[in-house]
C-alpha cells in the first residue's frame, strides 16, 4: 500500500515535470541520449527517424495492442508526426490545430486552433500540417495562411506570431519548423503558384526574422544565369519539408522543390538553380555553403524536398560525414556533407528518364522523356519514387529504409500563364494507378544503395517508416495497415488495420517506462504498446 | 485622339466580351483556327483514349453527335471537362488552363456532328432478351439484379454502342475495372476462385460465383493468382445478329436512374 502511494506521488510528480519541461537546444542536439522522448520532427537533427528503444523486438511485436486512440478535431488529411516530451505529446492537425495530449491516456491537456479561412490558398497541395517544433518552453507551428506561431508549451497560449509571406500570392506552410540554437527554421509551400522560394530563420524568443535564404538567386547572384529572362521571379523552389542540421558544422541541410512552371520548361531555359537541389546553409548567416542539384531543369515536378539523412560512416576505407537522400526522381544519392561532393547515385525504383548519372551525379537524360501535349509515359510519376513521407536509417543494421512508389504517369505539357496566387504549372499527368502501380518498403545498403530486401505494398505508399533498436521497422499503407517488419530481413511480423489511409510518419517513445509507437491514420492518432499487467494494457 | 482610342479599345473589348461564350451560350466564337488545332492536340493526347479519335466514342461516349447527353451546352461541356463527372471514369482536367479547356470545348463542338448512327435494334425486344438471357443474374439495372458484374443503370450514357457490342462478343477484351478474378489455394489445398472485393497488403476478400464472401490473410495462402483481363461473362456472339442489335439498343437506352 505504501509502495502504491509512493508510486502515485512519483507519477504525479512526473506529470508536474511534464507540463513544465524545458527543452533547451542541447537536449535536441543530443536527442539520442533520451530515446524516451521524440524531440524534433525526424527524431533527431540527423533525421534518422530511428528509435534507440529496444523493448519492442521481432519476438514480441506480434503482441502489440492499442494503448489509446485520439480522434482529430477537424476532418482533413492528417499527415502529422508528433513530438513527445516527458509524457506530453504535441500533435498538429489539419488545417492548423495544435493539441497537447497526456501521453499516458490520450486525454487533451490543451488545444489551440488558428482560424483558417476556406479562402486560404493551398495551390497544388492539401490543407495539412505535418508537425511542430519545441524549444525551451515554446511550441512552434507553421500555419496554412503562412504565419509562424509560437505557443506556450504549458497552456497553448500564443506568445507571438509572425507573417512569413503573403498567402494571397500562394505562399503557405505545411512543414514542421526546425528548432536549433535560438532560431526557428521555417520552410514554405507554394511551388505550383510561381512563388520565389526561400528558407527563413526567426529568433525563437521574439519572432524577428534572423535571415532569409532565397532558393532562387536574384539579379547579380551566382546561379541567376541558369534562368532565362525573368523566369527566376516565378522560379518556385519551395522548401516545404523539414530539413536536417549538423551542430558541429553548423550547417542546415534543406531540400528544394520543383522549378516553376512545373511541366513546361520553355520559359525557363537553363539548369534552374537551386530548384530540385539540396542546400547546405550556414545556420549563423543563412548563406549557401554548397548545393547539389539532383534534377537540373526539372520538367516532371520531382521536388527534392525529401528528408536529407545525415550519416557518419566509412566511405572507401575512411570515416566520412555523409548525407543520404532517396530522391523523388528514383535515385538514391550519397554526398559528402562537408563539401557537397557527389559520391554515389543508384536507382532504387523504376525510372525511365535517365540513362544513369555521370561522375558528378548529373543525370544523363534520355531523349523523348519530356512532357508533351499528347502525353509521354515516364517512370516515376510526378508523385515520385518517394515523396514527403520519411525514410529511416538504422545505425545498427546500416540500412536506409524507404517507402518507395512504383508508378508511372503520362506527362502532359500545357500552357503556363502567371497570375499571382493562381495555379502556375504548365501541364500535368495521368498516373497509372490501380493494379498498374504498387509500393514497397525497401532496405538499401547505405553506402552502396543496393537493395537488401523489400516488402511489397498493395499501392504506392504515403506513409513513412521508423526503424528501432529492437530490430523492427514500422510502416503504413494507403489501405490502413500499420505494420512491423523485421529490420534485418523485411519479414512481416505484425499488422493492424486502422480503418483509414495512413499518410503520416511513425514515432516511438516511452510511456511509464514502456516503449510505444504512434501513427496517424485516417482521422485518428493510434498509440500502440506491449500489454502489461499494470494498467490493463 | 486619346479619347477616341480609348473608345475604340472599349468597343473592341466589349465586342470580345459579347463574342466569348458565357453560361447558357452555345459557342465561343473568339476561338481561332489555331485554337481549334491546339484543342485537337490536347483532345488527341488526353481525351481520345476513351472518346475515340474525332469523338467516335469507345470506352467513353461518342462526342461527335449534335447533342451530348451530359453536356447540352457550352458551359456544361466546359464544366464536365474541367471538373469531371462524379461517379464515372471521367476525371477533371485540373492540368488544363482555362484557355486550354475552352480550346478543347471548341474542338469537340467543331467535330463533324452526325446524328447518332440510328441503332437498328429494338430496345423493347432487347429488354425482353436481357431478361430471357439471365443478364440480371449478374448485373443491376435500376436496383434490380445481381452484383457480380458491373451495374448497367447508366451504361448507355457511359459507353458507346460499338463498345457495348464488343463487350458482348468478347467480354475479356474489355474486362471492367473493379472486377478482378482471383484464384487462391489455401494451405489445406482448397481452391477458391472469385471476384476481388477488396485487398490490402496483408489480406484479400473475394466473392465466389455463389455470392459467398471469403476473407484470407495472404501469408496463410499457398498460392494467390490474379487473372487481369479475364471476365466471367460468357460471350454472346452466338446470338442472331438482330438479337444482338436489340440487346445493344436496350443497353444504349439506359441513361441512368429514372
Amino acid at each position: 500500500m505504501k509502495n502504491i502511494r509512493l508510486l502515485s506521488i512519483a507519477f504525479y510528480l512526473s506529470l508536474t515535470v511534464a507540463v513544465t519541461a524545458q527543452v533547451p537546444y542541447k537536449r535536441i542536439a543530443d536527442a539520442g541520449a533520451e530515446p524516451g522522448n521524440w524531440l524534433t520532427y525526424s527524431g533527431d537533427y540527423q533525421s534518422h527517424r530511428f528509435s534507440r528503444l529496444a523493448q519492442i523486438t521481432p519476438a514480441n511485436v506480434g503482441r502489440l495492442k492499442t494503448a489509446w486512440v485520439y480522434q482529430f478535431k477537424q476532418l482533413g488529411r492528417q499527415e502529422t508526426s508528433p513530438v513527445v516530451v516527458e509524457g506530453v505529446m504535441y500533435v498538429s492537425e489539419s488545417p492548423t490545430i495544435v493539441t497537447a495530449l497526456d501521453a499516458l491516456t490520450g486525454r487533451t491537456l490543451w488545444s489551440w486552433r488558428r482560424s483558417i479561412s476556406p479562402l486560404v490558398k493551398t495551390i497544388g497541395f492539401g490543407r495539412s500540417n505535418r508537425g511542430v517544433a519545441i524549444l525551451d518552453d515554446t511550441v512552434y507551428v507553421g500555419a496554412l495562411d503562412c504565419y509562424l506561431v509560437a505557443l506556450d508549451a504549458k497552456t497553448g497560449a500564443v506568445r507571438w506570431e509572425t507573417k512569413v509571406e503573403d498567402n494571397a500570392t500562394g505562399y503557405s506552410i505545411t512543414a514542421a519548423p526546425l528548432a536549433i540554437d535560438g532560431k526557428i527554421i521555417v520552410g514554405l509551400s507554394g511551388g505550383e503558384a510561381g512563388i520565389r522560394g526561400f528558407l527563413d530563420a526567426y529568433d525563437a524568443k521574439t519572432g524577428k526574422l534572423a535571415w532569409r535564404c532565397w532558393t532562387i538567386p536574384g539579379p547579380e547572384e551566382p546561379g541567376r544565369e541558369t534562368w532565362g529572362g525573368d523566369s527566376w521571379k516565378t522560379g518556385a523552389g519551395a522548401t516545404w519539408l523539414t530539413g536536417s542540421y549538423d551542430p558541429d558544422l553548423n550547417l542546415i541541410y534543406w531540400g528544394t522543390g520543383n522549378p516553376g512552371p512545373d511541366w513546361n520548361g520553355d520559359s525557363r531555359p537553363g539548369d534552374n538553380l537551386y530548384a530540385c537541389s539540396l542546400l547546405a546553409i550556414d545556420a549563423a548567416t543563412g548563406k549557401i555553403k554548397w548545393y547539389f542539384q539532383f534534377t537540373p531543369h526539372d520538367v516532371h515536378d520531382w521536388d527534392s524536398n525529401q528528408i536529407p539523412v545525415l550519416i557518419d560512416a566509412d566511405w572507401q576505407g575512411r570515416p566520412r560525414k555523409l548525407v543520404a537522400m532517396a530522391n523523388r526522381n528514383a535515385f538514391y544519392y550519397l554526398l559528402d556533407r562537408v563539401t557537397g561532393e557527389f559520391l554515389l547515385g543508384e536507382p532504387y525504383a523504376k525510372q525511365t528518364w535517365a540513362k544513369g548519372l555521370d561522375a558528378k551525379g548529373r543525370p544523363i537524360v534520355l531523349p523523348n522523356t519530356e512532357p508533351t501535349i499528347e502525353g509521354n509515359l515516364v517512370w516515376p510519376s510526378l508523385q515520385g519514387a518517394t515523396n514527403w513521407h520519411s525514410p529511416s536509417y538504422s545505425p545498427l543494421t546500416k540500412l536506409f529504409y524507404v517507402a518507395a512508389r512504383e508508378m508511372g504517369a503520362y506527362y502532359y505539357k500545357g500552357e503556363a500563364e502567371y497570375r499571382p496566387g493562381t495555379f502556375f504549372a504548365g501541364g500535368g499527368e495521368r498516373a497509372l494507378d490501380g493494379d498498374k502501380a504498387y509500393g514497397a518498403v525497401r532496405a538499401l545498403d547505405v553506402t552502396t544503395g543496393k537493395m537488401k530486401w523489400e516488402f511489397r505494398l498493395q499501392a504506392p505508399p504515403w506513409a513513412g517508416v521508423l526503424a528501432t533498436a529492437g530490430g523492427v521497422v514500422f510502416g503504413g499503407s494507403n489501405e490502413g495497415n500499420f505494420f512491423a517488419l523485421d529490420a534485418a530481413t523485411g519479414k512481416p511480423l505484425w499488422d493492424f488495420q486502422t480503418g483509414g489511409a495512413i499518410t503520416a510518419n511513425p514515432i516511438s517513445f516511452l510511456i511509464d517506462g514502456k516503449q510505444h509507437v504512434a501513427i496517424a491514420a485516417g482521422q485518428a492518432l493510434f498509440v500502440f504498446g506491449l500489454p502489461s499487467a499494470g494498467r490493463g494494457r | 485622339m486619346k479619347w477616341n482610342r480609348r473608345l475604340s479599345l472599349f468597343a473592341f473589348f466589349f465586342a470580345s466580351a459579347i463574342a466569348a461564350a458565357r453560361p447558357g451560350q452555345d459557342r465561343d466564337v473568339t476561338l481561332t483556327a489555331d485554337d481549334l488545332a491546339q484543342g485537337k492536340r490536347v483532345y488527341v493526347g488526353q481525351c481520345s483514349l476513351c472518346h475515340g479519335i474525332e469523338g467516335v466514342g469507345g470506352r467513353g461516349p461518342a462526342l461527335n453527335q449534335p447533342t451530348l447527353r451530359r453536356a447540352k451546352d457550352y458551359q456544361v461541356l466546359y464544366n464536365v471537362i474541367k471538373n469531371g463527372v462524379a461517379g464515372t471514369e471521367m476525371p477533371g482536367a485540373w492540368q488544363l488552363t482555362d484557355r486550354e479547356v475552352r480550346r478543347v470545348v471548341g474542338y469537340i463542338q467543331s467535330l463533324n456532328r452526325v446524328e447518332a448512327s440510328k441503332l437498328t435494334g429494338d430496345a423493347g425486344r432487347g429488354r425482353e432478351l436481357y431478361r430471357a438471357k439471365g443478364c440480371a443474374v449478374c448485373h443491376i439495372v435500376r436496383g434490380e439484379g445481381g452484383a457480380s458484374g458491373p451495374e448497367l443503370t447508366g451504361i448507355g450514357a457511359r459507353r458507346s454502342a460499338a463498345y457495348l457490342r464488343e463487350a458482348l462478343i468478347d467480354p475479356s477484351a474489355s474486362a471492367p475495372d473493379g472486377f478482378l478474378l482471383v484464384r487462391v489455394i489455401t494451405r489445406a489445398g482448397r481452391s477458391i476462385r472469385g471476384l476481388r472485393v477488396n485487398e490490402d497488403s496483408f489480406t484479400i476478400q473475394l466473392r465466389d460465383d455463389e455470392d459467398r464472401f471469403h476473407s484470407f490473410r495472404k501469408n496463410e495462402l499457398k498460392d494467390l493468382k490474379k487473372e487481369p483481363g479475364v471476365s466471367t461473362m460468357p460471350s454472346y456472339k452466338a446470338l442472331a445478329a438482330a438479337e444482338l442489335d436489340d440487346l445493344i439498343a436496350y443497353l444504349a437506352s439506359l441513361g441512368g436512374p429514372k
